[in-house]
């Protein structure tokens, strides 16, 4: 449940402004489809001290098994600790989630690059037109608490050529 | 003299439509009206505009009440200055096939009896990319990807310079200008020259009338793509041209979970292929027999 908040399982759907200008600045994000009762995080954590220290989460937050270059990272490195509601960039700078993207950007810029002008990740809809395209962030296909992804079973191989065999 | 020249050509003409009449009457006469319209349609880059709103017309009808749904026939011409190319990322390929599928429910193919795909993903061991004669497609692993080895799926590669094209003995299938080779499904004599002519297996063969579930069969289709097909007639893909045309990608990028798959106009200097053959390390198969395909491979990193 908590990872669908904060995993952020959302598509963003531009109207036609992203293929005309590539490497322009996204204007419209449809927001996330947070779950219901969960967010806004600040719910709980408003009234919750602040507990820096790297430990396991045994009451809330169980499902989250951080595998994100977990040996040198906490919660607070991308969560925001004042404003629980918010990501943090490096430069304190407070985002939403839907703009997580700009976040995960930070260090992998290389894919960050790719991703603005399509070639890293994925495109549905029209590429060209003016028929609506949808562009999927990182977070919907990386769990950002854990982004290597995940094996699929394949679907079933073609049928064999029939005939007597040699 | 002369007059008596002309009588015998006159004769000789008129002898041998006689006898061509005489002979193709009782094969004609053995066929039902509809059979016989099929037999002497056109070449569909023959055909004039009134001729091709008769035969859509005859299709549509003919669809419907064989599939129970509404079908819309397009025949769309290709759009001006444009060349499609397709971009495909072996680092992220991860094999798991769901291209595979969501091009067969596209395009309307036969789901078994004869079992047609018009996408094969091959799998190769790691570090063995230029052998293909080692690569196996049968696989069937419970997960995907497997540890050491590599994806590479293969389809039609749209070639500059078609070597199924050429092999063609009566010209049912040819180059589009947007660069997309397609097949006249009526035109067809199903001698399969071509499906031995490509290099890349990217043909197959209806050797029997296609079994498409009724629920799942996809009414909007293009003539010279994912109308349903008959038997004894090849086909292959189109990079869905009833979707490309529209500015829509094709199903196989749409359905990749991993989006290894990438598409767009070679003429337009901003499109996603440009962009990928700009400045990734590109490849594609079978360089060295000069066809010229449109289909480039390329790595990420």
């Amino acid at each position: 449940m908590e990872r669908r908040v904060c995993g952020l399982t959302f598509v963003l759907l531009l109207v036609g402004f992203f293929a005309s200008a590539a490497h322009g600045v996204v204007e419209e994000v449809a927001p996330p489809p947070m779950t219901e009762g969960l967010f806004p995080c600040s719910n709980c954590h408003a009234s919750m001290e602040t507990n820096r220290t790297k430990r396991e989460l045994k009451e809330e937050h169980t499902d989250i098994k951080l595998h994100h270059a977990e040996t040198m990272r906490w919660c607070l490195d991308c969560h925001d600790a004042k404003n629980r509601d918010k990501l943090r960039l490096y430069n304190n700078e407070l985002i939403d989630f839907k703009e997580s993207y700009r976040l995960c950007g930070e260090c992998h810029g290389n894919l960050y690059k790719s991703w603005r002008v399509g070639i890293h990740g994925k495109r549905t809809g029209s590429f060209a037109g003016a028929g609506k395209r949808t562009y999927y962030l990182c977070a919907s296909c990386h769990d950002p608490h854990a982004p290597k992804f995940k094996s699929l079973k394949p679907e079933p191989p073609p049928d064999r050529p029939r005939g007597k065999p040699l | 003299m002369k007059d008596r020249n002309w009588t015998r050509r006159e004769f000789l003409r008129k002898a041998s439509l006689a006898a061509l009449a005489g002979s193709s009457l009782p094969l004609l006469s053995s066929c039902t009206k509809e059979e016989v319209e099929d037999f002497l349609q056109k070449r569909f880059v023959e055909m004039t505009p009134e001729e091709k709103t008769r035969v859509i017309a005859k299709l549509e009808k003919r669809y419907e009440q064989r599939y129970g749904k509404k079908f819309q026939i397009s025949t769309q011409e290709a759009p001006p200055d444009t060349v499609w190319g397709y971009g495909l990322e072996l680092s992220r390929c991860i094999g798991c096939r769901r291209c595979v599928y969501a091009c067969v429910k596209e395009n309307n193919n036969s789901r078994h009896d004869p079992q047609l795909q018009w996408i094969r993903v091959l799998r190769l061991k790691r570090g063995n990319l230029i052998n293909l004669e080692d690569s196996e497609h049968f696989y069937d692993p419970d997960l995907v990807p497997e540890p050491g080895f590599l994806y590479l799926p293969v389809q039609c590669q749209q070639c500059e310079n078609p070597p199924c094209v050429k092999v063609c003995p009566v010209h049912a299938t040819w180059k589009e200008p947007d660069g997309i080779v397609v097949v006249d499904y009526n035109w067809c004599i199903g001698c399969r020259y071509c499906i031995a002519a490509c290099p890349y297996k990217g043909r197959v063969f209806n050797w029997a009338d296609p079994n498409i579930p009724k629920e799942e069969v996809n009414p909007a289709v293009h003539y010279l793509g994912n109308r349903p097909r008959m038997k004894c007639a090849v086909d292959k893909c189109t990079f869905c041209i009833q979707r490309v045309r529209q500015g829509r990608y094709p199903a196989c990028v749409e359905a990749c979970p991993t989006g290894t798959r990438k598409f767009g106009n070679l003429l337009d200097p901003n499109s996603e292929i440009r962009y990928i053959i700009d400045r990734k390390r590109v490849f594609r198969l079978k360089e060295d027999l000069n066809t010229e395909s449109k289909f480039y491979y390329f790595f990420e990193s």
